[in-house]
């Protein structure tokens, strides 16, 4: 038994773990008892390190035949009522948005990892990017609400794995955890608390009489309560628009009621999803956003402006989707300019355009393959100062 | 003498009947799979409330949502692939597919030949109606020769799949096939594939007499019915009989069967082994 499988059994004395590992050791803290995968670089490890460690704790661990099964089955699981994830790169998240779509529409509990690559296509699969920022959005067609987690370091995929799956229980929604080939392959010394609170969130489970129970009618959160197979209900789940009673329907006035509540599903949950962190923000006069990697490269940039009098601070949306407004606003209220590193060719800052309408916000972007790294970020930030 | 092979069986109370009248056309062979099925279901006493029944989309698809029981209808062709990951994690359930054509052979190919590699226990029935239904009438991979659809104007010149040999070949531990003018048999064949202990294929061939029959001046529902009879043959005469290759002469019956271990069970049979011994990780 290794430091890190040992922590699970109470110690918790760890030496050194990557965030892929970090990210299955999450994935089993929060719960997962459901992984189904396809092997594709570079996320392979999550799949490998929980197909040793599911069966010993009684779940599955199954790979599919291709991306799309994988995540059809992920899908079947929950709906089952076991707590489900896998994990893809580039190409394979592609191939899992329309049953992400599904997941999202019949409000199916899952948790979907993205280690993101160079793209578009096959693009550099060894090397980092965060170029599907947009996709974890948008990916699949029609309007439909999910929730983004975008950790910066292998303790915070640790635990933003955990909040992963919190999340997907408590608002029946997919959630999408997003992080960079670094992060996914960087090792870390990090303690972590494998013995804390093992009660994780449950989704809500139909109680009372079958006649009474309708599977798509909201509780006072909007979020329905799910019915198990075998406990006596005998619901029927489909990817058509759908109303209270779950069974199809055309009607507008049910669509527009069902589908009304599942797009604010989200949004009137936002204090308990949000999740971000700042530095220095207070007296900044360059506020830098950043998620993942490019996060760490602009924190070591701020302390390296301070160190040379430039008034730099750091926004980071720790929850991507929904974006984090109200305290992206407030933390570049008193900024004179807003600097987005990322690498890609320019997404993060259209969110931060769109927020900070009339503030000036410039993009910083790679797409070489290579992390940006903090001097590139400070001298810009320096540069944008001395500007403003 | 008239004897009603179902009189102990009312299939009302295996469907919600608040979802009737169904949305199936005049003809359509679809109904009478479903009451093969939960006529099936019936006979082996399974539980409504463990039975979950995944269903694709198209035509075939849209027959979960009349089954009073566990009903899960997803998306285009990966019925198989939610159903694996429901029976993996919840072993406790019967878990049926119903899938058609298209769905299971075009789109959903790959699912199904690895679900009859993987052998995990699923029954698969596929409704083979040669075309695409819901969507107009357009070839599918089991449309015959020649045929006309809407997108073969001049008729179809690709071969049209033996769903049943591509079901043995990669490893189903049942392959069977009936048509829907056999109501007995075909329950029988469907109650054989529910008892088998792995994945289960069974093909029904049914008719599509609105969209496909229609294009193709077959006739009525019985017209086609006995179209499909003259072309079938029980699997009994099969090796008997030396007949020249003809392309709709497809056996019926159980056509493969073997005892492969069920996926499933071997699987927790080994997990529940490494758990004890602490297998190093």
């Amino acid at each position: 038994m290794n430091a890190v499988d040992s922590a699970l059994t109470g110690r918790t004395t760890l030496k050194l773990i990557s965030g892929n590992n970090a990210c299955a050791l999450g994935a089993i803290a929060g719960g997962c008892r459901f992984f189904a995968g396809y092997p594709i670089t570079p996320s392979s490890e999550i799949a490998e390190r929980l197909s040793r460690r599911l069966p010993e704790l009684g779940g599955v661990f199954v790979q599919m035949e291709d991306e799309i099964a994988s995540m059809a089955a992920v899908i079947g699981a929950s709906m089952g009522g076991v707590k489900a994830m896998t994990a893809t790169s580039g190409p394979g998240f592609s191939l899992k948005q329309e049953n992400l779509g599904y997941a999202a529409g019949a409000e199916i509990p899952c948790v979907i990892v993205n280690v993101m690559r160079g793209g578009p296509s096959t693009g550099m699969p060894t090397r980092p990017a965060q170029a599907d920022l947009m996709q974890a959005r948008w990916g699949s067609h029609g309007d439909y609400p999910i929730i983004v987690l975008a950790p910066a370091s292998v303790r915070e995929i640790f635990d933003e794995t955990i909040r992963a799956f919190d999340l997907a229980e408590t608002y029946r929604s997919p959630v999408v955890l997003l992080y960079d080939q670094v992060l996914a392959q960087l090792s870390e010394t990090v303690a972590l608390d494998l013995t804390r609170d093992p009660a994780r969130a449950e989704r809500k489970w139909a109680s009372g009489p079958r006649a009474d129970y309708r599977p798509y009618a909201a509780d006072a959160a909007g979020v329905p309560a799910m019915s198990r197979p075998g406990a006596g209900y005998r619901t029927h789940t489909t990817g058509l628009t759908h109303g209270e009673d779950g069974f199809p329907t055309q009607n507008p006035e049910a669509v527009t009621r069902n589908l009304s509540r599942l797009f604010s599903k989200l949004e009137r949950h936002r204090n308990a999803i949000d999740a971000s962190a700042k530095l220095h923000c207070d007296d900044a006069e360059v506020v830098i956003v950043a998620v993942g990697i490019t996060a760490r490269a602009a924190n070591r940039a701020v302390e390296l402006c301070r160190a040379q009098g430039v008034r730099a601070g750091l926004f980071r949306p720790i929850t991507l989707w929904p974006f984090p407004e109200q305290a992206l606003r407030a933390a570049a209220a008193g900024a004179r300019a807003v600097l987005v590193p990322e690498m890609n060719a320019g997404q993060l800052c259209l969110e931060v355009e769109r927020v900070l309408a009339g503030t000036r916000v410039e993009g910083l972007f790679r797409f070489s393959g290579e992390p940006i790294v903090p001097v590139e970020i400070a001298a810009r930030a320096a540069a944008l100062a001395q500007e403003a | 003498m008239f004897i009603d092979l179902a009189a102990e069986f009312d299939i009302r109370d295996y469907l919600r009947m608040e979802m009737m009248p169904h949305f199936l056309c005049p003809g359509c062979g679809h109904g009478i799979a479903l009451r093969a099925l939960l006529w099936a279901v019936h006979d082996l006493g399974i539980d409504k409330d463990r039975l979950a029944v995944v269903s694709g989309i198209g035509c075939a698809g849209r027959l979960s949502a009349y089954i009073d029981a566990n009903t899960f209808h997803v998306t285009h062709g990966r019925p198989l692939a939610y159903a694996t990951g429901l029976a993996l994690a919840r072993p406790d359930l019967s878990v049926v597919v119903i899938t058609g054509d298209g769905d299971c052979l075009a789109i959903g190919g790959n699912h199904l030949i690895h679900a009859c590699r993987r052998n995990l226990k699923i029954t698969c029935l596929m409704l083979n109606n040669e075309v695409y239904g819901m969507t107009g009438g357009q070839v599918s991979p089991t449309t015959s020769e020649t045929r006309i659809t809407t997108t073969t104007p001049l008729g179809n010149s690709e071969p049209h799949f033996d769903a049943c040999m591509l079901a043995a070949a990669a490893g189903a531990g049942f392959v069977g096939r009936e048509m829907t003018r056999h109501v007995p048999k075909l329950k029988e064949l469907i109650e054989a594939g529910l008892e088998h202990p792995g994945f289960a294929f069974v093909e029904i061939l049914s008719d599509c007499t609105e969209i496909f029959g229609r294009k193709n001046d077959m006739g009525s529902s019985p017209e086609m019915m006995l179209r499909q009879k003259s072309e079938l043959r029980p699997s009994a005469y099969r090796d008997s009989v030396d007949t020249p290759f003809r392309p709709n002469d497809l056996p019926t019956g159980i056509l493969a069967k073997n005892a492969r271990p069920e996926y499933g069970a071997t699987y927790r049979r080994e997990a529940a082994a490494a758990a004890q011994r602490g297998a190093p990780r």
